[in-house]
C-alpha cells in the first residue's frame, strides 16, 4: 500500500486520464510488434485470442444449425468432423488455454505484485510469436483440407487411417505449446522474484495464487502433450509402431498420456477463471474474502489432484476395472477443493454490500453455472452413470457448463473489471449489464437441453438424429443464436468505450490491490516508485456513503 | 558491484535478483524437460514389462563399444561444460573460451559416433517401418523397441544440437567480453542444460543398451 496521502490524491482526481502511459508512450507498429511491456503483450494477445474465438464460434454455429434438423441438409457428414475439429482445437488450444493467463494475467500480476514487468519479458513476447506462428499453422491446415479426428486426435483412426492433416494441425498444436510453457515459467518465477517489499505469500491476491497453480499445469503437463503429439507424428511420417496394434503398440496408451495433459488442462482453464471471480466477488461485495488461505491452498490441489484424475476419460475405452475404481475416487476428491471455492465465494456474499455491476453479474453467473458444471462432473466420475452417458450429449453439456458457463463468464467478468484499467475509460454499465443477462439465459438456453439429450442417448459427434430428439434440439440452437447476440453486444460497447468512454480515474471499483494505486492506463513503468505492502489482501470496507461506486 | 558491469535487465532491482531468477526459471524449464522424456520413459517401460525377452534380444543387436564410447564423451564433456563455468565465474575469458570449445567437440564426436550406428541400423534393416527385418521369434516387438530406441535418441540428439549451438553462441558472446566474473548467468544456465542433457544420456543408455547383458 501506498502512503495515505498518496492515496488520497488519487482518489480526489477521478476523471483524469493519465497522460503518460503505457499505450500513449509510442504508436508506431514497431513499438507495438517489438514490445516488451506486459501490458501491451496482453493486449497484443487479447487480439489475437479474439480472432481464434470467432473463427471457433462461426464453427459451432454452423453445427448448431446443421442440428436444426434431424437429417443432414446444411453440410456433409465429412465437413461436420472438420467443424467439430476446427471449433475444438481452436476454442481449447488458441482460446480458453491463453484467454485469461495471457491476456489478464499478464496485464495485471505484475502490477498486483509490484513489479515493474514480468521476469523474462522477451520470453514473454517471443511466447506471443510462438503463439501466432502455431496459431497459424494450425489454422491454415484446418481450413485448407481439414482435420476430422476432432481435438482429442485418437491413435489409430489419427496414426494411421485419418486422411486429413493431422499431422500439420498437430504440429501447430505441439508449437503453441512452448508459448504456453514460457508463459508459465514467466508466471512462476515473477511470483518467486518480483514481489514488492512487504508483498508476501500470503498478501498475494487470490488470482496470482490461481495463476500460480495454472503455471505449475503449464510446465508440467504440456510437455506430455508435445510428447505424445510427437509419437503420432512420427508414427504417421515414418510408421514406427508405438501406438500402433498391428505392431504391438497399444492405442490406448496414446489416451493415457494424452489425458496426462488434457485433463489437468481443463484446470488450466478453469484456474484462472477462479481467480477472476476470487478478485470480483469482494470487491462488489465490499468484503475480505472469506478464508483467504483455503481458497490460496484450494487453487495448489485442484492443480495437483488434476494430475492423478485423467482415467476417468477411458472408463469404457478398456482399462481395467480397478483402474477405473481408482480413477473414480481420486476425480471425487476434485470435488472438495471445488466446493471450497463456491462456500467461500458464498460466504463473501453473505452479509455483504452487494452492487450488480456487470463484472459481478458476470461472476454471480459463473458460481451457479460453475456449480451445475462440477456437480454433473461427479454424475461422470461416477463409474455407472458414465457407462450410460460417455460420449453423448451429456458430456457435451457438462464441459461447456465449465467452460462457457465458467471460464468464458469469468474472462468476460475479468475483462470489464480491468477494462477501465487497461484503456483508462469505462464500458456503458446499462449495455454490459444487458449483455451478461443475455450471455446467461442464451447459454443455459443453449446448454441445458443438452443435457437431457444426453441422457436420452443422443450421442455427440454425429451430423444427424432421430426425429424426437428435434425439440430439444431446436431449443439449444435458439439458445446458441441469444448466446451470440450476447458476444456481439460487449464487442461493440467495448469498441465504442475506448472513445466515448467515461473516463475512468485510477479506481473507479475502490477496489484494494496494487493494480488499482496506479494511472488508469498505467506508465509503462506500472509504478512511479516501488510500492511497499502493509497489510493484507481484500481490505475492504463499505463503500462510505459519499463516495457510491460508479 | 555495479548493476552495469552485471548487465542489470531494467525490470529487475539487482544482478542477485537477476541471477536468482534466471535460475529458477532454468530448473523449471528442465522440469518441464523431464516431463517430456518422461513421456517415452514411461512407454518404454510399458512395453519392456510386457515384452521382456524380445527386448533383451534387440538390445543386443546394439553396439555396446560405441555405446560405452559415447557414455565417456558425454561425461567428460560435462566435466568440460563445468570447467567453463568456473572459468566464467574466475573471470577467465581465455579458458572460458577453450572449454567451451572442448564441450563442442566431445558433443559433436558424440554425435559422428550416433550417426554411424544409425547408418549402421540401416544398414543391418532395424529400422522401423517397410525394411525391418528381425531374425527371431518376436519381429513386430523388436520393431516397437527400435521404435523407442530411435524416438530417444533421436530427441536426445536433438537436444544435443540445440546445445552445441548454444555453446557457439556463447563462445562469439565470451569472445566479445560479454561476460564477467558478476556476470555469466548464460554460461551458467547453458550448462545446467547440457548436464540435463547428459543425464537423459545416462538413464538412456543402460535402458536401451544393457538390457540383459550378463
Amino acid at each position: 500500500m501506498i502512503t495515505d496521502s498518496a492515496t488520497a490524491t488519487v482518489i480526489e482526481t477521478p476523471g483524469r486520464m493519465a497522460p503518460e502511459n503505457y499505450l500513449s508512450c509510442e504508436h508506431s507498429a514497431r513499438s507495438w510488434l517489438l514490445t516488451t511491456d506486459h501490458k501491451r503483450i496482453g493486449i497484443l494477445y487479447l487480439w489475437t485470442i479474439l480472432i481464434f474465438f470467432t473463427i471457433a464460434s462461426v464453427a459451432a454455429a454452423m453445427m448448431r444449425l446443421e442440428l436444426l434438423t434431424p437429417q443432414g441438409d446444411l453440410v456433409t457428414s465429412e465437413t461436420y468432423n472438420k467443424l467439430f475439429t476446427i471449433h475444438g482445437v481452436l476454442m481449447v488450444w488458441f482460446f480458453l488455454i491463453p484467454s485469461i493467463p495471457t491476456v489478464l494475467g499478464n496485464f495485471v500480476i505484475p502490477m498486483m505484485l509490484g513489479a515493474r514487468d514480468v521476469a523474462f519479458p522477451k520470453l514473454n513476447l517471443m511466447s506471443w510469436y510462438i503463439f501466432i506462428f502455431g496459431g497459424s499453422l494450425a489454422l491454415w491446415s484446418l481450413i485448407h483440407g481439414g482435420v476430422d479426428t476432432g481435438w482429442t486426435f485418437y491413435t489409430p483412426y489419427s496414426s494411421t487411417y485419418s486422411n486429413s492433416a493431422v499431422v500439420l494441425t498437430a504440429l501447430g498444436v505441439f508449437v503453441t505449446g512452448f508459448s504456453s510453457i514460457l508463459t508459465g515459467i514467466n508466471f512462476i518465477v515473477t511470483v518467486h522474484k518480483m514481489r514488492a517489499p512487504g508483498m508476501t505469500w500470503f498478501r498475494m491476491p487470490l488470482f496470482v495464487w490461481a495463476h500460480y497453480a495454472t503455471s505449475i499445469i503449464f510446465v508440467l503437463g504440456t510437455p506430455v502433450l508435445a510428447i505424445s503429439i510427437v509419437l503420432v507424428g512420427l508414427e504417421r511420417v515414418f510408421g514406427i509402431g508405438i501406438f500402433d496394434p498391428k505392431l504391438g503398440g497399444d492405442p490406448l496408451l496414446f489416451q493415457h498420456l494424452f489425458w496426462f495433459y488434457s485433463h489437468p488442462a481443463v484446470y488450466i482453464m478453469i484456474l484462472p477463471a477462479m481467480g477472476v471471480i476470487s478478485e470480483v466477488i469482494p470487491c462488489f461485495a465490499r468484503k475480505k474474502i472469506f478464508g483467504y488461505n483455503v481458497v490460496a491452498f484450494s487453487s495448489l490441489a485442484i492443480a495437483i489432484l488434476g494430475f492423478l484424475v485423467w482415467g476417468h476419460h477411458m472408463f469404457v475405452s478398456g482399462q481395467s476395472e480397478f483402474e477405473g475404481l481408482i480413477f473414480s475416487a481420486l476425480s471425487f476428491m476434485v470435488a472438495i477443493p471445488s466446493a471450497i471455492k463456491v462456500f467461500n465465494w458464498t460466504a463473501t456474499l453473505y452479509k455483504g454490500s452487494i452492487s450488480f455491476h456487470a463484472p459481478m453479474l458476470y461472476a454471480l453467473g459463473f458460481i451457479g453455472l460453475f456449480t451445475v458444471g462440477g456437480l454433473t462432473g461427479l454424475f461422470l466420475a461416477t463409474l455407472a452413470v458414465d457407462v450410460h452417458v460417455h460420449d453423448t450429449y451429456f458430456i457435451i453439456a457438462h464441459f461447456h457448463y465449465i467452460m462457457v458457463g465458467g471460464a468464458v463468464m469469468a474472462y468476460f467478468a475479468g475483462i470489464h473489471f480491468w477494462w477501465p484499467k487497461i484503456t483508462g475509460r469505462m464500458y456503458p454499465e446499462t449495455w454490459a449489464r444487458l449483455a451478461a443477462l443475455i450471455v446467461f439465459v442464451g447459454f443455459n438456453l443453449t446448454f441445458f437441453p443438452q443435457f437431457i439429450l444426453g441422457y436420452l442417448g443422443m450421442p455427440r459427434r454425429y451430423y444427424a438424429y432421430p426425429d424426437e430428439f428435434q425439440v430439444l434440439n431446436v431449443l439449444s440452437t435458439a439458445g446458441a443464436s441469444i448466446l451470440g447476440i450476447g458476444y456481439l453486444i460487449p464487442l461493440v460497447y467495448l469498441l465504442w468505450s475506448l472513445r466515448y468512454g467515461r473516463v475512468a480515474g485510477t479506481n473507479p471499483w475502490h477496489a484494494t490491490g496494487l493494480e488499482w494505486r496506479t494511472d488508469s492506463p498505467p506508465s509503462t513503468e506500472n509504478f512511479e516508485e516501488t510500492p511497499v505492502v502493509q497489510e493484507e489482501a481484500y481490505a475492504y470496507d463499505e463503500v462510505p456513503e459519499e463516495v457510491s461506486l460508479v | 558491484m555495479s548493476n552495469v558491469a552485471a548487465r542489470v535487465a531494467e525490470q529487475f532491482d539487482d544482478a542477485v535478483q537477476q541471477r536468482e531468477s534466471a535460475t529458477v526459471g532454468m530448473w523449471i524449464f528442465l522440469a518441464t524437460e523431464g516431463m517430456f522424456f518422461g513421456g517415452m520413459f514411461l512407454g518404454y517401460a510399458v512395453y519392456r514389462s510386457s515384452y521382456p525377452m524380445v527386448f533383451g534380444a534387440s538390445s543386443q543387436r546394439l553396439d555396446i563399444v560405441l555405446g560405452t564410447l559415447n557414455t565417456a564423451l558425454l561425461l567428460t564433456s560435462s566435466l568440460t561444460m563445468a570447467m567453463a563455468v568456473h572459468a566464467a565465474h574466475s573471470g577467465k575469458r581465455r579458458s572460458l573460451v577453450g572449454f567451451l570449445f572442448a564441450t563442442i567437440v566431445l558433443g559433436a564426436g558424440f554425435l559422428g559416433i550416433k550417426f554411424y550406428e544409425y547408418f549402421q541400423k540401416f544398414e543391418e534393416h532395424l529400422v522401423p517401418g517397410k525394411g525391418f527385418v528381425f531374425e527371431g521369434a518376436d519381429s513386430r516387438h523388436a520393431q516397437l523397441f527400435f521404435s523407442f530406441y530411435f524416438a530417444m535418441t533421436g530427441m536426445h540428439a536433438l537436444h544435443m544440437v540445440i546445445g552445441i549451438v548454444m555453446m557457439g553462441v556463447l563462445i562469439v558472446f565470451a569472445m566479445r567480453g560479454k561476460f564477467t566474473a558478476e556476470y555469466y548467468n548464460p554460461v551458467e544456465m547453458a550448462g545446467l542444460y547440457w548436464h540435463f542433457v547428459d543425464i537423459v544420456w545416462v538413464f538412456l543408455f543402460p535402458l536401451l543398451y544393457l538390457v540383459e547383458r550378463s
